[in-house]
């Protein structure tokens, strides 16, 4: 506190131009991490338009990729890359889009640079308003043989969302009972009782 | 009358020599699950699990609360590991709500977690041990679990389900003194658990019983996609500790346990090794830590996000990576909530492990997995 008794005149003159403090923020350049972003400029080198780069951030890479080309940006990932599983597999309902999206983040444990990163592979599959599961037009190209880790994850997707992946070998329910016969739960339409 | 029961219910003749049968859910051999088992005579041929017992909708529950009021629900999957399940939530929100955590809050956070992987690898281990017929292998785990739930109910106030990490910290400071009983608990602790070796670990019954079960190669532990002890069981060298460190772990020096041989003599030490390195890491958080200091950032009610953004965020629980992705759209409530879990990614090994074993090798193969039900179904 001593130390500061020398400082007011200082003070006195700062109070009349305070301005400068809120156009902080707006100096320091957001700063993309040139190793992220080398795995993305990869994935666009390669697929150019049909994929498009949701975010690079510490870490985590985020490519958005339409439902036809999902399979093959995936087996890139794979041999070109060097990711070799799947750690989650996510489906979020968007009934503003009429769109169920389903995230893949995507990791590598072989390749030792890789060990931080996690590659987010999302797509989207139409929603239908009165869905029937394994009937209707909400589908996806399975990852499973792509990725062996995602069978019991997309089973997992399609009994909570409704999405049917194509080609999966084994589509039954998981985790719900066999009699369900209720919306997909976790679908935004399905709501909790009493709220 | 005829009545068709749903698929897996009916026993299936598959032909002369294969018999189906059901393991589970009641039998407490195989815990809140069911595994279709079919047999050839003595040898299992074909496994199918069967989870969703427990299923208790934990995702849905957390689209329908605030960031807070979802603390006391999402560690529920696995209560005797809850700070660890809580722990990738929160570091998400944190970054969603854009919260800044204080240094001390940091360290205690370690030594919560550190403590709360004791706790659950002890309750493990017992429920292995008596699967196995090893009695004193349940009496002793249980036993001295509770020496470590005391320092956690001296630290949060629970026993059980701690509900301590917040965003922005953790719930309440330490008690005084609670650094001296800490360093004497985990001394005693870890003085006592090396004691197992001679009774579990090198106990010729207990390795003729695992030894070359279950054999789990390294290519294939990486192409499941396993995680945490059956993925170092396998000699692949990866802890979220040291690759992606969070919080404070990249001030601490951690080292991870590796074994080679992928089998379940191997996936059952591996968690032990693990409870003496976090009593390494303990030490450690405690020499370190700032001894004063703020522990929580107070937050705004009803905190938001700052529009739509999603986080994927991932720790080291007691069973491998634990992931928690979250997607806010700006209002109090996150828009979803989805929790990556080690037992749900483990089990995919379970059809592949148990093919050609005897069914009396299936506890010592299933646990082995450290597989928790009521955290697989969420």
């Amino acid at each position: 506190m001593s130390t500061e008794t020398e400082n007011p005149p200082e003070d006195t003159t700062k109070v009349e131009s305070p301005p400068p403090a809120p156009k902080k923020p707006e100096a320091t350049p957001v700063v993309i991490p040139a190793f992220e972003k080398s795995i993305a400029d990869k994935i666009v080198e390669k697929f150019g338009d049909k994929v498009e780069v949701g975010f690079v951030k510490e870490d985590r890479v985020r490519i958005n990729v339409g439902r036809e080309n999902v399979h093959d940006v995936a087996e890139f990932i794979r041999d070109g890359l060097n990711y070799d599983h799947v750690e989650s597999v996510s489906g979020v309902d968007y009934p503003q889009d009429n769109e169920i999206e389903v995230v893949y983040h995507i990791g590598s444990y072989d390749d030792s640079s890789l060990a931080r990163q996690i590659l987010v592979l999302a797509t989207r599959a139409q929603r239908e308003t009165n869905p029937i599961p394994g009937n209707d037009a909400t589908r996806l190209p399975t990852l499973r043989d792509v990725f062996y880790s995602v069978e019991f994850h997309e089973r997992e997707i399609f009994e909570m969302f409704g999405v049917f992946f194509e080609g999966h070998p084994d589509n039954r329910r998981l985790l719900l009972p066999e009699d369900w016969a209720d919306l997909p739960p976790l679908r935004k339409d399905f709501t909790i009782k009493g709220r | 009358m005829t009545f068709k029961l749903p698929p897996g219910l009916a026993l299936q003749k598959v032909d002369e020599k294969i018999m189906t049968l059901n393991v589970g859910p009641q039998h407490p051999g195989s815990g809140h699950m069911r595994l279709i088992v079919q047999i050839d005579g003595d040898y299992i041929v074909a496994c199918d699990p069967d989870p969703g017992y427990v299923h208790r909708g934990e995702e849905k529950m957390a689209e329908y609360r605030n960031y807070i009021l979802n603390i006391p629900h999402l560690e529920r999957p696995v209560i005797h590991d809850s700070c660890n399940v809580l722990y990738p939530y929160v570091l998400g929100s944190e970054e969603i709500l854009g919260i800044e955590v204080p240094e001390r809050a940091k360290y205690v956070r370690v030594i919560a977690s550190e403590l709360n992987r004791c706790i659950y690898i002890m309750y493990w281990l017992a429920i292995y041990g008596i699967f196995l017929g090893h009695s004193t292998m349940f009496m002793w785990p249980a036993g001295d679990r509770e020496l470590l739930i005391d320092l956690m109910e001296k630290m949060t106030g629970a026993r059980v389900t701690h509900a301590h990490f917040v965003p922005g910290g953790v719930r309440n400071d330490l008690p005084p003194n609670f650094e001296d009983v800490c360093l004497r608990q985990v001394n005693y602790f870890e003085k006592r658990i090396k004691e197992y070796a001679a009774i579990f670990y090198d106990n010729p019954i207990l390795i003729a019983r695992t030894r070359d079960t279950g054999v789990l190669s390294r290519q294939d532990a990486i192409r499941y996609g396993t995680t945490g002890s059956v993925l170092r069981a396998s000699g692949v060298d990866y802890d979220l500790r040291i690759k992606e460190p969070y919080d404070v772990y990249e001030e601490l020096d951690v080292h991870t346990n590796v074994m080679k041989e992928g089998d379940s003599y191997a996936r059952s030490k591996i968690p032990w090794l693990d409870m003496l390195e976090s009593c390494n890491i303990i030490r450690q958080a405690l020499q370190k830590m700032p001894k004063s200091g703020s522990v929580r950032t107070k937050l705004k009610p009803n905190p938001k996000g700052k529009g739509l953004d999603s986080v994927y965020k991932r720790v080291e629980s007691g069973r491998g990576s634990l992931g928690c992705y979250i997607v806010s759209d700006g209002k109090v409530e996150p828009y979803r909530v989805k929790l990556s879990v080690p037992s749900f990614r483990n089990l995919i090994a379970l059809p592949n492990l148990l093919r050609g074993e005897k069914l009396g090798n299936m506890p010592s193969v299933y646990w082995s997995l450290n597989y928790w039900p009521v955290e697989a179904d969420r």
